[in-house]
């Protein structure tokens, strides 16, 4: 049966377009706010006040230099952790305003825990205790505040628009749909931060069934933002150091709170403590994990049974203000954690470029590789570890960068940027969306494909099924399979908007996936543990120690290797 | 992991449907707030904290551990109450000051 929907066309102009209202997108909005003259949009498919990463709260911020400590000693902990594939001045620049940063949000009115002297009290030497649980909405009204700032919530952007400058191909603007109505959004802009989180959802998730939501890392990012700068020709970096993350079993919630806050160990069911034995870093907490079970000595733990009662409450609480399915679960069981150890288990992979250092090849501004293109957060490339407080810096260093550029032009005399020509182009992205919708209902739908992706992936990409382990015979295949299925999901009928989002997420992770491939494949080592467990190259290689970039031109991926960047700052040549 | 909402509580207001990061949520035929697909879910309890009538429950799937507990949430002078419903009629609540930090 054929439906009639038809779309109908809005023209949006601005001089910024920030897509994705997120933890990076909103803090660039609200500097940006500050410059009068600077049109500014956020585009966001859901709604800024909770949307992103930051929905539920955060318990602590991860990224600060405490008293006694620099800057540079968190280039050296990201680069240890990273086993050398970072950005130096990608890590030093956002490393430089994580305390700034952190004096702000208290400003917004975020709870940070102090001393009797007012200093804040540290986690470690890089960590402060807050109470994060209203952190997005406070960051949400800040980004509101700047008159110059406009947000369209409810709006899903699925195409940057290009045209051709000096020879050079530039961002121009991006097309997109709102989720709710019959409209289809055409948006004229002088540059784009691209500031859309990462990506969930690539592979079988921990709970496949009715909890299959119940992940990490939101299921709403689905790596929207990398699969436009792939589709239009930017360069892309280190997608291979895929993300794991240790979490408590089922709930999926955060394990630091319980081992780092309440000194929990790793222990394997016979009551030994592993994690000594195979090291403290992010991946070796996970990989240790991966070990023990596979020699058969799993379920693996954390060691919490007989810790106080009040440290329990307190632990419910903390859960409460980011995770609160964890404190649901322990009530409901009956057993807090004082009563049972809490059992942990490995993710599902994810491609993010705030843990890991996957995304946007940018340089120290933040710029992509496409003229007018910025990209910040989860987003970009090159800088793990950078967590909350590095999203936020690095959403400022590319509000400025791209306040100083939007600037530059209007001096130069060459006229408002935000006048783009090519509607033709925006008309062929909107009739692809229209096509979707137009189509009679088959057999095959939006979420068979999104399940076989995942099966495909776990099964032949170093998913959980195989201990993340992958080799050259099944990425092959699983290449192959990606490919098969980016046909079909061309052809996927889309019965409303709602139903044409998901079409749009699903070929978004389809071209993630197809990057992640090449990626994988072009390492021929195993540079890090479980994040990319190469069997048919189980040990790391001085060939290794170079960024593996990629670009997509006509739908064929060329892989780039980079030699690593050190110190100072980093300029796009070629 | 997903959440329940009471038809009987629900005045139709709009803002869970306006707040859910996953769009989720929208307003049925008769002006009630629905989750459209409940296994899709991620558990954040942003339309419990929007939700101006209390309708909205949190629970867990029995695929992680769910027994047919629901937990509430519900401001009151300051302060996050936080309410575990057993299947039994039993209840527990938890209150969370806002303005103190987390100890962890």
């Amino acid at each position: 049966m054929k439906n009639n929907r038809q779309l109908s066309v809005c023209h949006v102009q601005t001089d910024l377009l920030i897509i994705g209202g997120g933890t990076a997108g909103c803090w660039a909005a609200m500097k940006l706010g500050e410059e009068k003259d600077i049109r500014v949009l956020i585009a966001e498919k859901a709604n800024i006040s909770r949307s992103g990463c930051l929905a539920a709260g955060v318990n602590a911020l991860n990224a600060y230099i405490s008293k006694g400590h620099v800057p540079q000693d968190y280039v050296e902990y990201a680069r240890c952790d990273a086993q050398e594939i970072v950005r130096d001045d990608l890590l030093l620049s956002l490393s430089e305003r994580l305390n700034d940063v952190t004096q702000e949000l208290e400003k917004l009115g975020l709870v940070i825990l102090k001393d009797e002297n007012g200093d804040y009290v540290t986690r470690g030497w890089r960590n402060v205790k807050i109470n994060g649980e209203n952190i997005k909405p406070l960051i949400a009204s800040a980004a509101r505040r700047g008159q110059n700032v406009s947000v369209l919530n409810h709006v899903n952007i699925t195409d940057l628009k290009t045209c051709e400058e000096d020879g050079r191909k530039r961002v121009c603007g991006a097309v997109g749909f709102s989720v709710n109505e019959e409209k289809a959004y055409d948006i004229d802009a002088g540059a784009v931060l691209i500031a859309t989180g990462g990506a969930a959802g690539l592979y079988r998730p921990n709970n496949p069934g009715f909890s299959r939501h119940k992940m990490w890392y939101p299921p709403f990012n689905t790596g929207a933002g990398y699969a436009m700068g792939i589709r239009a020709g930017a360069e892309m970096t280190t997608f291979e150091n895929r993300f794991i993350a240790l979490r408590c079993k089922d709930t999926i919630a955060p394990t630091g709170t319980i081992a780092q806050g309440a000194g929990a160990k790793q222990v394997n069911a016979l009551g030994q403590v592993y994690e000594t034995k195979y090291g403290l870093t992010t991946p070796e907490r996970i990989y240790g994990t991966v070990e023990e079970n596979r020699a058969g000595r799993g379920p693996c733990y954390l060691a919490t049974a007989g810790i106080s009662e009040d440290q329990e409450e307190d632990l419910y609480k903390a859960y409460l203000n980011m995770a609160p399915s964890q404190t649901l679960k322990w009530l409901e069981s009956g057993r807090g954690p004082s009563g049972q150890n809490v059992e942990v288990e490995g993710t599902e992979p994810y491609i993010v470029g705030g843990h890991t250092a996957s995304g946007f090849w940018v340089d120290t501004k933040r710029k992509t590789t496409i003229d007018g293109l910025y990209a910040a957060g989860d987003a970009a490339g090159g800088a793990p570890q950078k967590y909350v407080t590095g999203a936020l810096a690095e959403g400022e260093i590319a509000a400025q960068s791209i306040a100083e550029a939007l600037r530059e032009y209007k001096a130069a005399g060459t006229g408002d940027r935000a006048k783009s020509p090519d509607r033709d182009q925006a008309g062929a992205f909107i009739r692809k969306m229209q096509e979707h919708l137009d189509r009679p209902a088959g057999v095959l739908n939006w979420e068979q494909l999104e399940t076989a992706m995942q099966k495909v992936m776990d099964e032949y990409a170093g998913g959980i099924r195989t201990d993340y382990r992958y080799n050259e015979k099944r990425l092959l295949k699983v290449q192959e399979e990606i490919t098969r299925l980016q046909g079909l999901a061309d052809q996927l009928p889309a019965a409303d908007m709602f139903d044409l989002l998901h079409v749009y997420e699903v070929k978004e992770r389809l071209t993630v996936c197809r990057t992640l491939i090449a990626h994988m494949l072009a390492r021929k080592e195993t540079r890090w543990h479980t994040f990319g467990e190469n069997a048919d190259h189980p040990e790391q290689s001085p060939e290794g120690l170079v960024y593996v970039n990629s670009r997509m031109e006509d739908g064929r991926i060329t892989i780039i290797k980079r030699p690593l960047v050190k110190g100072g700052s980093y300029e796009h040549k070629d | 992991m997903s959440i329940r909402i009471d038809d009987e509580k629900c005045i139709g207001c709009g803002a869970c449907t306006d707040v859910c990061p996953g769009s989720l949520l929208a307003l049925g035929e008769g002006g009630k707030a629905y989750i459209r697909i409940p296994s899709d879910c991620w558990g954040c309890c942003s339309c419990l904290k929007q939700c101006p009538a209390q309708a909205i429950e949190l629970f867990l799937g029995a695929d992680i551990g769910g027994g047919g507990a629901r937990m509430s949430f519900e401001r009151k002078d300051g302060l996050y109450e936080w309410t575990v419903h057993f299947p039994g009629g039993d209840k527990k609540t938890i209150t969370v000051d806002p303005q103190r930090s987390n100890k962890y």
